[in-house]
């Protein structure tokens, strides 16, 4: 008999697993999955890595060498003539150094500076609670104020003017609150609007001069020819974004509404305004307005090119509302009527709501091109970023610098405008109900 | 027992036209009615006074006058003693020839990039988002101002192109891309063209009528002929031949370098081409979103029902993807056109003669007629808008799904 203890080797315990093969692990199964995955794809890759060193080797360069200090572009040529030698092409990133304030202010007194910059800063704290949640309800008091503030900061003037137009607000607040005890609600809604455009129209200018002369407290009047570079954007943008939203939202109610006249108005006034474009209607507004007013009204042409801005985008966004609408199941409305809500209630409390949350995306994409479309004004008259850039290469000192002022402009509205359609994200996230 | 009464005797009381549901609305509309008219009357009362005051009338005579003015972007004959309506013809056809190339080059870099966001290599993936991002946060005047920067400052000067210069043409000689424009060679119709060019239109109609055939023979026996070669054979076989049968009577006319500059062929301007590429790649990258939305849109079950029926990638994506996607796609597809028509009128950054810049423009300032041209101007971009959105829908209503 063999010696069975001799015959075969038995292994007791299990072997580790081996490493994959060095072709499927780490950066090398990486590469041929997502660059070389067929012949094609090589091709792609190989031409697109080529394409970026391409780009890459001729932007980089030219901005990383960039001449930051000169106070002209022959100074900033004799510059690079003396460092990298006459052939070099570098940037001049000295006009935007040199420009900076101007770029940023226009033609904005220097010494107040801080009024824009407090203005923008009191903006940011006033949308905050309304941006994020979880912020404590006392701010959205310093939310109602702001905008007179800001106003008051960014123009000047007495500071009475401002206080007494939002005291016909309170004084509209306080009339609802009256007289919707006394003669029921409706009686209160008009009762809201009348009295304070009965104020406004009759009491707030003789108040406020008399207050003015008696207590000259406030700012140095600034006119708004002076408004100028991404101060007049923002300005522009942010009130055509808050005004914009509430009175695309009338309108696409007016759109679902089942009156006729109501539908029908709305029905032209959103198609008309949409089928002419934005430029069109700004040069409406700085040639013909005038036509319109009764004879010898002059209003501000910065005033003129806000409320178009804001009627544009109100167009835009009643349509993009009323895809949202129209997307809710119908058993929304039957329910919130089965529950007693009136017209009103029912939108506030159920439809909007859940509406406003379906658009979001096309929402922020309306406050986005209104605030692009802000660059439009140059045509007009008022210097937005574009109008000063062409206005810095029109003096002796910045004849010819082109691509610096454009990269300048192009990032900071790419920044704002991107962080924007992050911020929709963010909200849709934050927002979503349905279980997944 | 009980008595039967009538319901009480509906009478009408004032009080109903507020409060009762049935007539509010009846109230509500008059009262709408009644501010609509009076903003209505007051807004035109102001302008009769105004026009009054300026002694001013409303009169579209000024149409027939002279213009005085030169366009150097013509498609129609004009010259500076052509009317203002003429001009304003050479306005509109401009703008529709922008819009009509815009539309054509947006749609294909759309959907080019639009898959290719989607593509599975890493590299091009992250190259489109970056170009879809960049396009989208960026106004679309600046990025017509740098192209056209581009155009004019980058490129060399016709002087470059002569002996021993700096720059030469591209393509054998045939186009020349200098600052003053890009150069294309011109056709030059011989006699005989016409013959080959109803060749091809006939050998078009041709393809229409095999691939009609085709599908109808496939529907009846389930034979599937090859159409894209067969079309692709109609395209160019018939006219070519005609082409050489006739002696050669299309050639084409060089542009060559004569004194300051380029002689012959056709002139682009740069305006025009910084105008187009700015629209194109601007709206494209909007459309780009919008055709990577449709496909996503598509659930992934359709294409894994359609490997399970035996059908090839490549009829996969005709036969059943990109049906479904093109639902999707369509609508928005249909406002980016519409967009990039009302965006043309930016052609004012680049100089680029439009009817914003005829009729709109110059046309205003000489005449005096401020009322008169803006209102023509926004019925010409209403229309307009109209026309392509109602002709849109038309083609949307027969690829959407048939419900019932």
């Amino acid at each position: 008999m063999a010696n069975t203890t001799e015959t075969a080797f038995v292994r007791k315990e299990m072997l580790g697993a081996k490493e994959p093969p060095l072709t499927e692990t780490g950066i090398v199964k990486w590469a041929r999955e997502n660059l070389f995955s067929g012949w094609l794809n090589s091709i792609l890759t190989v031409l697109s890595i080529l394409f970026v060193y391409w780009v890459l080797a001729h932007i980089l360069p030219w901005m990383l060498g960039g001449i930051w200090d000169a106070s002209s572009l022959t100074e900033c040529r004799a510059i690079r003539d003396e460092i990298y030698g006459p052939d070099a092409s570098v940037a001049c990133w000295a006009v935007l150094t040199e420009r900076w304030n101007q770029l940023l202010f226009g033609f904005y007194p220097s010494e107040a500076y801080w009024r824009p910059v407090l203005a923008l800063v009191l903006f940011g704290v006033a949308v905050t609670p309304v941006l994020f949640s979880g912020i404590p309800r006392v701010f959205y008091a310093l939310t109602a104020v702001a905008p007179f503030i800001c106003y008051w900061l960014l123009w000047g003037g007495t500071i009475w003017g401002p206080i007494f137009v939002a005291l016909g607000f309170v004084l509209g607040w306080i009339a609802f609150g009256v007289v919707s005890k006394a003669a029921g609600s409706l009686a209160g809604t008009i009762a809201a609007i009348i009295v304070p455009v009965l104020y406004w129209l009759f009491l707030d200018a003789p108040i406020t001069g008399a207050l003015g002369a008696a207590m000259p407290i406030g700012l140095e009047y600034i006119p708004s020819k002076d408004f100028g570079g991404f101060m007049l954007a923002f300005i522009i943008g942010i009130t055509g974004i808050i005004l914009s939203l509430p009175l695309g939202v009338l309108l696409a109610l007016g759109r679902q509404s089942d009156l006729f006249i109501i539908n029908k108005t709305s029905v032209i006034f959103i198609e008309v305004i949409r089928g002419v474009p934005l430029i069109v209607w700004l040069f409406t507004a700085s040639l013909l307005l005038n036509y319109f007013l009764p004879p010898g009204t002059n209003f501000d042409l910065m005033l003129r090119v806000i409320i178009m801005v804001t009627l544009f985008a109100a167009a835009y966004m009643a349509e993009v509302i009323r895809g949202g609408l129209a997307a809710l199941p119908k058993g929304q409305y039957e329910g919130a009527d089965s529950l007693g809500l009136d017209y009103w209630q029912s939108m506030r409390l159920i439809i909007l709501p859940q509406a406003l949350k379906i658009s979001i995306p096309g929402i922020v994409n309306t406050f986005i091109g209104l605030f692009k479309d802000t660059t439009l004004v140059v045509f007009i008259g008022l210097l937005d970023p574009i109008g000063l850039s062409n206005a810095i290469r029109a003096t002796t000192d910045w004849n010819g610098v082109y691509w610096e002022l454009f990269i300048f402009i192009g990032l900071l509205f790419f920044i704002c405008c991107f962080s924007m359609s992050r911020y929709s994200q963010f909200l849709e996230r934050k927002l979503r109900t349905d279980h997944r | 027992m009980t008595t039967l009464t009538d319901p009480p005797k509906e009478s009408f009381r004032l009080s109903q036209l507020i409060y009762d549901t049935r007539y509010r609305s009846l109230t509500i509309q008059v009262v709408a009615m009644f501010l609509l008219v009076l903003a209505l009357s007051w807004l035109v009362s102001n302008t009769i006074q105004n026009l009054a005051a300026l002694g001013k009338d409303f009169d579209f005579g000024f149409l027939t006058n002279v213009a005085g003015y030169d366009i150097n972007q013509r498609l129609i004959e004009y010259d500076s003693t052509s009317t203002h309506g003429r001009a304003a013809l050479v306005g509109i056809l401009n703008t529709l020839l922008v819009a009509f190339l815009g539309c054509i080059l947006a749609t294909v870099i759309g959907v080019i990039a639009g898959v290719l966001r989607l593509s599975k290599n890493w590299i091009i993936a992250r190259l489109m988002t970056v170009y879809v991002e960049g396009f989208r946060n960026v106004p679309l005047l600046l990025w017509i101002i740098v192209i056209f920067a581009v155009m004019t400052e980058s490129t060399p000067s016709p002087r470059d192109f002569r002996e021993g210069g700096s720059a030469s043409m591209m393509l054998f000689d045939s186009i020349a891309v200098s600052n003053r424009g890009v150069y294309v060679p011109a056709p030059i119709w011989a006699e005989g063209s016409a013959i080959v060019v109803a060749v091809f239109l006939l050998s078009l109609v041709g393809i229409f009528l095999f691939r009609r055939f085709a599908r109808a023979r496939q529907e009846a026996t389930g034979q599937i002929l090859p159409v894209g070669w067969v079309a692709l054979g109609l395209f160019f076989g018939p006219a070519l031949i005609a082409f050489f049968l006739m002696g050669r009577p299309i050639s084409l006319e060089y542009p060559e370098l004569g004194g300051f500059n380029f002689t012959g062929g056709i002139q682009l301007r740069n305006s025009l081409i910084a105008l187009w590429l700015a629209l194109s790649l601007y709206t494209g990258a909007f459309i780009a979103e919008n055709v990577r939305g449709g496909i996503l849109a598509v659930s992934k079950g359709q294409t894994e029902a359609a490997f399970a029926l035996g059908l090839r990638p490549n009829r996969t994506m005709s036969l059943v993807i990109l049906p479904q996607a093109l639902r999707v796609i369509i609508p928005p597809l249909i406002s980016q056109y519409l967009n990039l028509t009302k965006n043309s009128s930016l052609a004012i950054a680049v100089g680029y003669m439009d009817v914003r810049s005829t009729l709109g423009g110059i046309t205003i300032n000489q005449t005096g007629r401020e009322l008169e041209g803006m209102l023509l101007l926004g019925l010409f971009y209403l229309i307009t808008s109209l026309v392509i959105s109602g002709v849109m829908n038309i083609y949307n209503n027969s690829v959407k799904l048939k419900e019932r």
